[in-house]
C-alpha cells in the first residue's frame, strides 16, 4: 500500500462533483438517478479510503450498509419513475409538474 | 514506480473520463454501460485499499444487480427516446460547471490542509484486516454491527413491497354507468370532466 490516501479521497470528490453535475444539467429522470448512484459510489470509496488510513474496519462496514441501502433506494426510485411515466408518458422531470402550480 | 502507484494511475482516469462520459451522452443505454465502467474502476480502487470483499460486493451488486435494474426500466420506457435540448434556466450548464469546478478545488485544498498528499495509511491496518477481509469483515459485522445488519434485512423487505406496491398497474373496468356519463360529459361541454382509464 504505497499509493497515498489522498489521491483516492480526491478521486472520490471528483467523482462525486461530476455526479453533482449530472443531476443539475440531465433532464431524464433515469439518468439524473444514474447521476446520483455514481455520488454514492464516490462517498463509498471515500469511506473505504477513510477506512484504511483510520486503521480499522468501520469505514467498509458503513459501505457495505451504503451498498445495501442504495440497492433498496433503486428499488423504489425506479418503480416511482415507472410510475410517474405510466401517468405522464415522460421521464423528463419538467413534465412531472402535478404536484406544482 | 510501485505496482498499486502504476494501477492508481491506469484506472483513476478511467473512472473520471467514463463519468464525463456518462454525464454528456444524449443515449440512456450509452450512459448507463459509462456508469457500469465506472462502477468497475471503482472496485479495483477497493482492491487497492485492501477491501477485495467490497470489490466482489461492488462488482455483484452494483455492476450486476442494480446496473441491470437500470438498463431493463431504460427498455421498458423505450430505448429511442432523446432528451430535450436547451436548459431549464438561463445559464444553467455554466453554473453548474462553476459550481462543480469549485467544489473538486475545495476538496483539493481541504486535502492538502487536512490529511496532507503524502500521507500513507499506519501499518497497523494488516492486523485489523487478519486473518483475510472477508473474516475480519464478519467479525465486525456479526458482533458490534448485527443489529443494523439484521435492520438491513427489514429495510429490503419493505423496498420489496414498496415496488410491487408502486409498479402495480391496478386494471379496474369501467362500468357502463361510467361510460355513459362519460360520453354525455363530452358531448356537453365538449371535454371530458374525468378521464377514464382504457
Amino acid at each position: 500500500m504505497r499509493t497515498p490516501i489522498a489521491y483516492f479521497l480526491l478521486l472520490s470528490g471528483t467523482l462525486f462533483a461530476l455526479g453533482t453535475m449530472g443531476v443539475l444539467i440531465r433532464k431524464n429522470a433515469l439518468l439524473i438517478f444514474m447521476s446520483v448512484e455514481l455520488q454514492l459510489n464516490a462517498v463509498n470509496l471515500a469511506l473505504v479510503a477513510f477506512s484504511r488510513l483510520n486503521g480499522n474496519l468501520d469505514g467498509q462496514v458503513l459501505a457495505f450498509f451504503s451498498m445495501v441501502v442504495a440497492a433498496a433506494e433503486v428499488v423504489v426510485g425506479l418503480a416511482i419513475i415507472v410510475a410517474v411515466y405510466r401517468r405522464s408518458q415522460s421521464v423528463d422531470v419538467d413534465e412531472a409538474r402535478s404536484l406544482r402550480w | 514506480m510501485p505496482l498499486d502507484n502504476v494501477i492508481f494511475w491506469v484506472f483513476a482516469p478511467i473512472s473520471v473520463a467514463s463519468a464525463i462520459a456518462m454525464l454528456t451522452r444524449r443515449n440512456a443505454v450509452h450512459a448507463a454501460l459509462f456508469l457500469i465502467v465506472n462502477f468497475f474502476t471503482i472496485a479495483v480502487m477497493y482492491l487497492l485499499l485492501d477491501a477485495p470483499f467490497l470489490f466482489a460486493v461492488q462488482i455483484i451488486v452494483y455492476a450486476g444487480a442494480i446496473m441491470v435494474l437500470f438498463l431493463f426500466v431504460i427498455m421498458l420506457l423505450g430505448v429511442d427516446r432523446t432528451e430535450a435540448s436547451g436548459e431549464r434556466l438561463f445559464g444553467m450548464r455554466t453554473m453548474a460547471g462553476v459550481l462543480v469546478a469549485a467544489f473538486i478545488l475545495e476538496i483539493f485544498f481541504a486535502l492538502r490542509a487536512g490529511i496532507g498528499f503524502a500521507t500513507r495509511a499506519p501499518g497497523g491496518f494488516e492486523a485489523v484486516n487478519a486473518p483475510a477481509n472477508t473474516q475480519a469483515l464478519a467479525k465486525v459485522l456479526f458482533s458490534q454491527y448485527f443489529f443494523p445488519f439484521e435492520v438491513t434485512s427489514v429495510l429490503l423487505i419493505i423496498a420489496a413491497i414498496a415496488a410491487m406496491v408502486l409498479a402495480n398497474r391496478r386494471v379496474r373496468a369501467v362500468t357502463q354507468a361510467e361510460l355513459e356519463a362519460h360520453q354525455a360529459a363530452v358531448a356537453d361541454e365538449g371535454v371530458p370532466t374525468e378521464v377514464l382509464a382504457p
